[in-house]
């Protein structure tokens, strides 16, 4: 059962990946990224992480990726411009994306064998209970240091959106 | 119902090798993509497929610090993104343009 | 029982919290309350013309500036908590036969290196304690009436009583390095001080002056650091000196003659001396309390402190003995010749400096701190008196401009007139007793040392006196109107008038005598009355030459002019470092290194790199496209790099 709703949702993820990159329309795009995030939270829930699913839901695909697409409807932004040479990124990058891949699943090909298998449910430490205790004693301090990272963001793009620019 | 050809439970390996399939993708965005806003949200799903990662690790490893290091990662990725596309609407007010190619102030 | 009882930390801790008060909301008050009294349109320009106008030692006159009544306060209060502290402590620990340590924390830890921030009290650190404090206090409040129209009243306080945190942890360290570093702190503090009017270019001078000799000195005392830790592998005083006794002579030679070096360059002896004069540019109760009573004697309690080194290495012990003498001497008789009226105390500062060095260098260390406390009241006091006169005159520090303002400042001439009788070493006053245990030890060590510094002394107390009746007998020859200070002014000078006459009754011989190896007592009345008559006599020729008949000291000048000529240019001792390593220095700098090193070396290297930088650039410029997606392809080229080599390296397990 675990299996084949991993292999669904792994699928929806990947499908909509491979949607978001041959897109030439942000939107459509932006779309995608929702699916896949929205099929990784479904993950997460299946790796017992409840708080991190609800969080991928309510921040990522919800705050971060209306973010997006706002800015993508405020800018017009239509589908890629036709070029001269398209394939011409694809000379360099190609090969390097073939290798990467390569390498990195031979390197996890390595450390398959001993994995455990994910018995949903079987990892309870994923709640908000246990997360929020972690977070509020282990690592107050890194918590509160985000605090200051995220306001020096919102000034950050407050002074870069200013009309002077 | 006959037995699946597959195991019942899925192995943390097969979350990692989501995780790269996922993270390759995004490097494909990265590289291939031509429209910045594409290109940062394919930066957005490699930093989606690292967090799967941490999250199996999590599993594997039984602590829940992987979960800590995910939500630190969305945090990141929300400031990010609030940073990364004032940028982007500030080049095209400058620009007027969302190409990739056409972008090189920072030349020589 | 609780290990640190009784809060050392705190003494140090109350004026480093009075700067950091001062410094910061002092500043904040300082400058609401400028913007206050100028409005906000010429407020800058405003200010900026008056910190022009910034003259003598008095000029930096603003008539807006109101002191501070907060900083005053907190100046005042902190010294004043830490001297109520410090003497709470002294009560508490009773008789303090062995020191009284309190660790707080392991400040460098580095191989068999070990410091902590210990701070230690014993019967020598507890009179330097009391002297720092309690003068300390006198002089805090008598600088709130004399800074009070000055510019920048708080930056006064805060580097003043910065310095009281330096002097407290210099004197408080249980080790080597912390002594340094309370060393190093009231030079910076002295520096900051002495240039305080830093507008004035001979006070930036002055400032810098101090600094760079002190370096020399400092050299001295790092490299004897650096020998302690290699022969006893520790800096920690209750470590080192008990185990002085059995290291080689050689060893104990060469750390005793590098601690001279840095004592020399801290309080100012020959040939470091120089800077001491100089720093005469700063305010008055600067000079009182820095470069009189409390930091310059700083050289003594450290020669003091590592007594037991200089047991081991009697020909250190020698050095110091022939330092101190020649700088008594050539100091008091450069004052003979001094018009200036700080310069002439500035000089027996350095003169009485010798005498103490004097003292160390026989064995009498107990009779050279005893000197440092009473010379501490009554040159304090002479400083203080001589800033009240001036603050009488309106800035006028020529003695020649002066006269006959025994009846226009009464207490300020009473009160100095105490502090010349003490210095001279007239008979009951604290300096009598001082000096005289100094130069009877001399007599015991070696006579040719007693009789210099016999001679010495009467020389001392001839241009002390000299300077006494050029300012205070005769006819009045200046122009200002001569006011007396205001009480706040005058309470300290009263009080250290009381102690430098009470100073020979505190009983600091006998609390100091146990912690001090035995000196051979050899007492010889013979030698004693003689000091007393030298002293006296060189008071009776002041009065003849300067009160009875004013033409014979120049009658005695003119026969003697090349003499004259030496002492009035100090012995050229100034212009020998400018011709003997100034001058070269500067010569060398332009020929040799300008010319030769910096156009022709130095440059060649740097063109020839920036020629082979640039055609490295130009090959590297290609990568920078300014394109977005050849960047993407290196990122991923060098990940691809990194994933190549963590495979290559067996995986990332």
């Amino acid at each position: 059962m675990d299996s084949l709703f991993f292999l669904a949702f792994a699928a929806i993820a990947v499908a909509c990946g491979i949607n978001l990159v041959i897109q030439t329309h942000p939107i459509t795009s932006a779309l995608s990224l929702i699916g896949v995030m929205g099929s990784l939270a479904v993950l997460y829930l299946l790796l017992g992480a409840e708080f991190i699913a609800m969080v991928q839901l309510v921040v990522y695909a919800g705050a971060i990726m209306v973010l997006f697409v706002f800015v993508i409807m405020l800018l017009n932004a239509g589908a890629e411009k036709r070029v001269a040479r398209p394939w011409k990124p694809y000379l360099v990058g190609a090969p390097l994306l073939v290798i990467f891949v390569g390498v990195a699943s031979c390197i996890l090909h390595d450390m398959l064998g001993d994995s455990d298998p994910v018995i949903f449910g079987s990892f309870t430490q994923g709640g908000a209970r246990e997360i929020g205790r972690s977070l509020f004693t282990e690592y107050l301090l890194p918590f509160e240091v985000t605090s200051v990272l995220i306001l020096i963001a919102i000034l950050g793009a407050m002074v870069l959106a200013r009309k002077e620019f | 119902m006959p037995p699946l050809p597959i195991p019942e439970h899925p192995p943390v390996a097969w979350y990692l090798i989501l995780s790269a399939i996922l993270f390759g993708l995004g490097v494909a965005g990265f590289l291939f993509r031509r429209n910045i806003i594409t290109v940062f949200m394919s930066i957005e799903l490699m930093l989606n497929a690292v967090n799967l990662s941490f999250i199996a690790f999590s599993y594997q490893l039984k602590q829940v610090s992987g979960h800590i290091f995910t939500f630190f990662v969305m945090v990141v990725a929300a400031a990010e993104a609030a940073v990364g596309l004032a940028i982007i609407l500030t080049i095209y007010k400058n620009k007027s343009t969302l190409e990739v190619d056409e972008i090189n102030s920072l030349n020589n | 029982m609780n290990e640190n009882a009784h809060q050392l930390w705190l003494i140090p801790a109350l004026p480093l919290a009075g700067a950091l008060i001062n410094g910061v909301v002092g500043q904040m008050r300082d400058r609401a309350a400028h913007a206050a009294a100028h409005g906000h349109g010429h407020g800058h320009g405003h200010s900026h013309s008056h910190s022009h106008s910034q003259g003598h030692d008095h000029g930096g006159h603003d008539s807006h500036a109101k002191p501070d009544p907060l900083v005053s306060m907190v100046s005042i209060g902190s010294v004043l908590l830490a001297f109520l502290w410090v003497s709470k402590t002294l009560i508490a620990l009773g008789d303090l036969n062995t020191a009284y340590v309190e660790r707080y924390f392991t400040w460098i830890a580095s191989g068999s290196l070990n410091v902590g921030f210990d701070l230690a009290i014993d019967r020598l650190s507890a009179v330097m304690l009391l002297v720092v404090t309690g003068i300390g206090t006198l002089i805090h409040i008598y600088a709130t009436g004399y800074m009070s129209h000055e510019k920048g009243y708080y930056r006064f306080f805060c580097y003043l009583n910065l310095f009281m945190f330096f002097m407290l942890i210099l004197v408080l360290g249980a080790n080597y390095l912390l002594l340094f570093i309370g060393w190093e702190g009231v030079g910076l503090c002295s520096y900051l001080l002495i240039g305080f009017y830093f507008l004035k270019k001979s006070a930036g001078d002055a400032g810098k002056k101090a600094f760079i000799v002190n370096r020399v000195g400092d050299f001295g005392f790092a490299l004897a650091m650096l020998l302690i830790f290699i022969h006893f592998g520790s800096l920690d005083f209750g470590a080192v000196l008990p185990k002085a006794s059995g290291v080689d002579t050689g060893i104990l030679t060469a750390i005793g003659l590098l601690l001279l070096v840095g004592a020399c360059g801290k309080s100012a002896q020959v040939p470091l001396y120089v800077w001491l004069p100089d720093a005469m540019e700063g305010p008055t109760p600067v000079s009182a309390l820095i470069h009189a009573a409390t930091m310059v004697t700083a050289g003594v309690y450290m020669v003091a402190r590592s007594f037991p080194i200089y047991e081991g290495a009697p020909m250190a012990r020698e050095a110091v003995a022939l330092i101190g003498l020649a700088t008594a001497v050539m100091a008091a008789t450069i004052g003979l010749a001094q018009n200036d009226i700080k310069k002439v105390f500035a000089y027996s500062t350095v003169s009485q400096l010798g005498f103490m060095f004097l003292g160390l260098g026989v064995g009498a260390y107990g009779a050279g701190i005893y000197h440092v406390v009473t010379h501490a009241f009554f040159k304090a006091l002479l400083f203080l008196g001589a800033g009240s006169v001036i603050h009488a005159l309106g800035g006028e520090q020529d003695i020649r401009n002066m006269g006959g303002l025994r009846t226009k400042i009464p207490w300020t001439f009473a009160t100095l007139f105490i502090a010349a009788f003490a210095i001279a070493g007239f008979p009951g006053l604290s300096g009598y007793y001082s000096k005289h245990e100094i130069l009877l030890a001399a007599h015991h060590h070696a006579h040719w040392m007693y009789w210099v510094g016999t001679i010495t002394a009467g020389i001392t107390s001839f241009y002390v006196f000299r300077c006494i009746f050029l300012t205070f007998f005769g006819e009045y020859r200046g122009k200002a109107h001569p006011h007396e200070s205001p009480a706040v002014m005058l309470i300290p000078l009263i009080l250290l008038a009381g102690l430098s006459i009470a100073g020979g009754f505190l009983g600091i011989p006998h609390w100091l005598e146990p912690f001090f190896p035995k000196m051979a007592e050899g007492h010889d009345a013979m030698a004693g009355n003689i000091t007393t008559l030298v002293g006296l006599g060189g008071i009776v020729l002041a009065y003849l030459f300067y009160v009875v008949s004013p033409g014979i000291p120049e009658g005695i000048a003119n026969s003697l002019r090349g003499l004259y000529n030496l002492i009035d240019n100090k012995y050229y001792v100034d212009e020998a470092y400018d011709s003997a390593i100034v001058h070269p220095l500067e010569h060398g700098s332009r020929i040799v290194l300008w010319r030769g090193v910096d156009a022709g070396f130095i440059d060649g290297i740097v063109n020839g790199m920036g020629g082979v930088s640039r055609s490295i650039g130009g090959a590297l410029r290609t990568l920078q496209s300014g394109n977005i997606r050849s960047y993407a392809n290196w990122v991923v080229l060098g990940a691809v790099i990194f994933l190549v080599m963590l495979g290559a390296a067996g995986g990332a397990r």
